[in-house]
């Protein structure tokens, strides 16, 4: 069974119905003592990932969310939370993840919010993105990006900028893109987390 | 490399579609819902429901099918009609809505926008214009390109993306119903002025008109509504089509 996170940064309602739709069951972590009813754990959120992690903060989960040994995936916000700094809002993170939270607006010439369907590759081997062929859609939204790491990336996309679109360190996987919004690809990315 | 986007446009009234639809296989053509999860089936990027009798009264059947919609679609909508609070906003957020699209209330009162943008973002904030070209230049127009007002559409696009409107949804009116292709001229000059998304609206009557507006606009999305209900276009056709032609969709 899979908890989420539930500390206020934006709606879940797409990503509950997701799990719904793929038969996955899922409850929700308001305290530290919810962890331990859960084999994995989602985090998610939208928005300010500053205010994103100021609300993570004042949740009093950010300890036992860093001494977690059972697999994590964070989405959008929720991955840049995993990362040690972004520069929205020049917000220090939970630091799990050694990479950086970028704006795209300084690197690119391209429209911001990085917005629609775009390519993934997957890189090393990353077993959330198991049976996803390279140049695979997934549906993005998003103004800020993680940096490329040839050893924490995931899974890299082309936007001006080559980036993560997903990252992984141990137990902690995260991605950039709306696996709960991309069609069948993204099913198969919550198929793959809830059967690790 | 980031895609261009098909998006089939679904008229709703009480919470049921208005268009006629002709899909072979449909049990109900009038159920939003199924008409939705179909076109996901066959490969459209995004969905836009215009909800056209939205009043307060209403409101709660809108509520109810955004949330049967999100339980079942796995791909992103845009709920646009009758918005003209933040707590209206909210409301379909909660229900699952990716976006929200507004217009007459934003000409109304412009800080709409900011307000929306600053609460839940600008990626969720989609500003519908309808446009129409009189001989002084292409002015806003309201209820459906009824009511002219005296804003110049370039003017106010760009207003609207300087208060936070994450994408413009720009439908001339001199072409809506006419399926004679979009306003590539008008929509390039849009694209080419603004730093967010645009969706062209109004005109489709053929696979041809899609590969233009890409082709001459390079606008990031293309919208209809009757070519693809009454099934005068095919969604996996046109985006073969398109990707014949070197326009990046997803396939």
């Amino acid at each position: 069974m899979i908890g989420i996170v539930n500390y206020g940064a934006g709606n879940i309602f797409s990503l509950t119905s997701a799990l719904e739709r793929l038969n996955i069951q899922y409850g929700m972590i308001n305290q530290e003592s919810d962890f331990d009813l859960y084999e994995k754990i989602i985090i998610p959120g939208v928005g300010h990932a500053g205010a994103a992690m100021q609300k993570l903060t004042e949740s009093g989960l950010v300890p036992a969310i860093k001494a977690l040994k059972k697999p994590v995936l964070g989405i959008c916000v929720g991955m840049q939370l995993i990362t040690s700094y972004s520069e929205e809002g020049d917000s220090n993170l939970l630091d799990i993840i050694p990479v950086k939270t970028l704006r795209f607006k300084e690197e690119i010439s391209h429209k911001v919010p990085h917005m629609g369907w775009n390519q993934i590759y997957p890189e090393n081997d990353s077993p959330i993105f198991s049976k996803i062929a390279p140049g695979t859609y997934f549906y993005f939204v998003h103004s800020y990006f993680i940096e490329f790491n040839p050893k924490f990336t995931a899974a890299t996309c082309n936007y001006g900028i080559k980036f993560s679109a997903g990252i992984q360190k141990d137990n902690f996987y995260a991605v950039q893109f709306h696996p709960e919004k991309s069609g069948e690809a993204g099913e198969q990315l919550l198929k793959n987390f809830a059967n690790l | 490399m980031l895609s261009k986007r098909i998006i089939p446009c679904l008229d709703v009234k009480d919470g049921r579609t208005v268009k006629g639809v002709n899909f072979v296989d449909l049990r109900d053509a009038g159920d939003p819902v199924e008409l939705a999860w179909q076109y996901s089936q066959q490969g459209a990027d995004e969905l836009v429901f215009l909800d056209i009798a939205a009043t307060h009264e209403k409101r709660k059947t809108t509520l109810d099918m955004v949330k049967a919609v999100a339980r079942q679609v796995n791909i992103p909508f845009t709920i646009g009609g009758g918005i003209s609070e933040l707590k209206d906003a909210e409301a379909l957020l909660n229900a699952g809505a990716d976006k929200i699209s507004i217009n007459s209330a934003a000409v109304r009162r412009p800080e709409l926008i900011n307000e929306l943008a600053n609460a839940f973002g600008v990626q969720f904030v989609v500003l519908a214009v309808d446009t129409k070209h009189l001989p002084q230049g292409d002015f806003v127009h309201l209820n459906g390109g009824r009511i002219p007002t005296e804003i110049q559409t370039q003017h106010w696009i760009k207003e609207a993306e300087s208060r936070g409107a994450g994408e413009i949804l720009l439908t001339s009116m001199d072409k809506d119903g006419t399926k004679s292709g979009f306003d590539n001229i008008l929509l390039k000059e849009i694209n080419d002025m603004v730093t967010i998304p645009v969706i062209a609206s109004g005109g489709a009557g053929n696979e041809q008109d899609f590969i233009d507006v890409f082709q001459k606009s390079d606008v990031d999305a293309a919208l209809a509504a009757s070519v693809f209900h009454y099934g005068e276009i095919l969604i996996p056709e046109l985006k073969a089509l398109l990707k014949q032609n070197n326009i990046a969709v997803r396939i």
